[in-house]
């Protein structure tokens, strides 16, 4: 009977090994597909990775500089004529003519003026306040001939490591060649840490030239945008999500958060400086009217953010807490919030970190100023790390390319902890319902 | 001294006296209607409760149950386009009045919901939260004490005594439905509601809950929404039949189970309607 045979019939129709048409040209789409993905994972991990050699090959430039040691007869007739053994007569020496002599006793063939500047040009230009800092440290040295390592400028640093400067002529960059090797050859060459470009701030000379204001400017303005957008951010989205009625005033709110978040951060920063300079007159340049600005820009992102995080918790915590007799502000504050508070800082933390990359609107606020002394406060002119980037990239000395890697260097590895802490306050302080 | 204070200390001080209104009914609804956005979902209902009772609400889903507990603590108050009218009287006022401090209602009336809803807290801070923000312990001992009373009155002690500093989420869906059972009673209510509490859960923890409804009903007036006829019939004395946003019949739970007088509820009870 045909009602018994059909089931075994159908079963043995599926070969379970089969291999034909159909089953090749699926197995063919899957590998196929797969392949897509590969290349394009491989793609975009080659350029990040190109990204990061070059930055780590250029950023070690900056990070590390070269040393000579010049053998300065520290004269007491040139340091102290009188013997007074004051600190303040030290200070008041020219150290310059005891460097450049100095300079002259290891190349005593070196004549004419070009290359006698060549010679002086091995050091820095602040070798002469380098050097009466050592004497301050150390007055016995007066009346010696001690060796010094006095830092090398940014030509000599350069051609030290074998690469040439831009900006010189080739006659002087050869000269400079020969001096360099011989005094590598007596071992007076040394590459050091290059503290500097940590503990200072911006200079016309590359080998001086620190990157610490720009840090504390960024991170004072960081301050400043979390302490003014996190409240006000948070605040408002808590309103707009859980006490609000819905009209179409709440509705027409929402669309326009939405679209300020998209607007571009330049005309934040044209408002800041309508609002803040010119309106209310805050200094300028300064991170209080930085962060501020940021805080601006910042804050759509967080009220959504917050939103976001506000929503998805579930009804049923409120009715909960209603149930017991809280009052509305009680059942938000004492339950709602807290479960959406790692949202809210996830929320805020990768907004901040958007903010932290911000040029331009730091740019229209003046916070591109030339810099050399640390602020010591939020009213203080700063510049910031993107704002410091874009300066050096601008400059025209060779020695600066490196100083922008190690800039860029230095703004990512902030971004990459800001977002580590953001994925770290997700995990530790979200709550499980 | 404002009306809402007024009520509320009114409400209060009669709290440790529940006395019963109209015919020793604790509570008396009149004419209930709700309509959500304009659209009716509850008329016409009038229903009293009596105290130490257990009131079961039946009836098909989306005949206006949980919309009728939500009217009793004001819970519709929340949802956007309700509107509620009607009287119901609750220990001398006018619950659905303007001038009730839906605070203090709510002390007076718990509710325990559908899923089991603890806070993402401690077990103890589940328990705390409301005798704190009422300011029912004046210290540390009198809250452990209220927080002790509590677990043991909801029968779940012995079982999270040694661990009340863990999250009261890590709990089984049974405890923490007795977690949310001991919630309500920790702010000494007279009236518990009481929303499917068991319908999230095995048979095991719902017997437990069963067990534990007719030991409360000692101390506690309970109107439960079911949608086992087994358990209205084990838990309630009084049963109320609801079809359609109407209260079709109400009366002792036997004689529901037994000799409905409607042919609808009959026709429910029997399995043939729902
Ligand atoms: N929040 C709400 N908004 C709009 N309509 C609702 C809401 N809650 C309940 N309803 C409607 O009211 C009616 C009764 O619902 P409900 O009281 O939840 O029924 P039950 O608890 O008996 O299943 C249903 O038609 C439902 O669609
Ligand atoms: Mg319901």
């Amino acid at each position: 009977m045909t009602d018994t045979t059909e089931p075994t019939a159908l079963l043995t129709a599926i070969d379970l090994t089969a291999r034909d048409a159909r089953v090749r040209k699926r197995h063919r789409a899957e590998l196929r597909f797969r392949g897509y993905g590969i290349f394009s994972i491989g793609v975009a991990v080659a350029a990040l990775l190109w990204l990061f050699t070059s930055l780590a090959v250029g950023g070690a430039g900056a990070v590390y500089t070269t040393y000579i040691k010049i053998d300065v007869h520290l004269d007491q007739t040139v340091i102290d004529p009188d013997a007074t053994g004051d600190a303040a007569v030290f200070a008041k020496a020219s150290y310059q003519s005891l460097i450049r002599s100095g300079l002259r006793n290891h190349f005593p063939g070196v004549t004419g003026r070009r290359d006698q500047r060549a010679l002086n040009g091995l050091v820095t230009l602040a070798a002469p306040y380098l050097l009466r800092d050592i004497v301050l440290d150390d007055p016995a040295l007066i009346g010696t001939k001690t060796g010094i390592w006095i830092l090398a400028s940014d030509e000599a640093d350069l051609i030290a490591r074998g690469k040439g400067t831009k900006r010189s002529t080739k006659s002087r960059n050869d000269g400079q060649a020969a001096w360099i090797a011989e005094l590598r050859s007596q071992d007076r060459v040394e590459r050091r840490f290059n503290w500097q470009f940590f503990t200072g701030g911006d200079s016309r000379e590359p080998e001086l030239a620190g990157i610490l204001v720009a840090m504390i400017g960024s991170v004072l303005s960081l301050l400043v945008c979390f302490a003014v957008a996190f409240p006000v951010g948070v605040l408002a989205a808590v309103y707009l999500q859980e006490f609000a009625r819905r009209t179409w005033i709440t509705t027409l709110f929402e669309v326009n958060i939405n679209n300020l978040a998209a607007v571009p951060s330049i005309i934040f920063g044209l408002l800041g400086l309508y609002i803040f300079l010119n309106v209310l007159h805050l200094p300028r340049s300064a991170p209080l009217v930085g962060g501020l600005v940021l805080a601006l820009m910042t804050l759509p992102t967080i009220i959504i953010a917050s939103r976001a995080a506000l929503q998805s918790v579930p009804e049923s915590i409120r009715d909960g807490a209603l149930a017991v007799g809280a009052s509305r502000v009680q059942a938000i504050f004492h339950h709602v919030v807290p479960i959406a508070l790692p949202g809210m800082m996830t929320g805020t933390i990768l907004g901040m970190a958007r903010a932290l990359g911000e040029t331009a609107p730091l740019l229209m606020i003046g916070m591109v100023a030339f810099i050399v002394d640390v602020p010591k406060s939020i009213l203080d002119p700063a510049t910031a790390l993107p704002v410091q980037i874009f300066l050096w990239a601008d400059s025209p000395e060779r020695a600066f390319v490196d100083k922008t890697s190690a800039a860029i260097l230095v703004l990512l590895g902030f971004m990459v902890l800001m977002n580590a802490g953001a994925v770290l306050i997700r995990n530790r302080f979200e709550v499980r319902l | 001294m404002s009306m809402t204070e007024n009520t509320a200390t009114s409400l209060n001080a009669a709290a440790a006296n529940s006395a019963p209104t109209q015919g020793g009914a604790l509570l008396s609804a009149r004419d209930i209607e709700v309509a959500y956005s304009g659209k009716v979902a509850l008329s016409g209902v009038s229903l009293d409760i009596l105290p130490n009772q257990v009131t079961a609400l039946i009836g098909p889903s989306g005949c206006g149950k949980s919309t009728f507990l939500r009217c009793l603590n004001r819970m519709n108050d929340v949802i956007p386009g309700a509107k509620v009218s009607g009287e119901i009287m609750f220990d001398g006022h006018d619950i659905l009045g303007a001038d009730i401090d839906v605070v203090s209602l709510r002390r007076r009336v718990g509710m325990v919901f559908q899923k089991p809803n603890p806070f993402p807290k401690s077990i103890y801070d589940n328990i705390a939260y409301g005798p704190k923000i009422h300011g029912l312990a004046p210290n540390r001992d009198a809250l452990d004490v209220i927080v002790r009373d509590s677990l043991e009155r909801a029968g779940l002690w012995g079982e999270v005594h040694d661990r009340l500093k863990s999250p009261g989420t890590s709990l089984s869906g049974g405890q923490q439905q007795r977690l949310c059972i001991a919630r309500a009673i920790a702010v000494k209510p007279d009236l518990i509601l009481m929303d499917e509490p068991c319908s999230s859960l095995d048979p095991i923890a719902t017997a437990r809950i069963e067990e534990l409804i007719d030991e409360l009903r000692e101390r506690y007036t309970i109107i439960i929404v079911t949608h086992s006829m087994q358990q209205a019939a084990r838990v309630s004395q009084k049963t109320a039949f609801f079809y359609l946003g109407e209260l079709v019949e109400t009366g002792e739970t036997d004689d529901i189970f037994t000799r409905p007088a409607d042919k609808r509820t009959q026709a429910y009870i029997t399995g043939r309607v729902g």
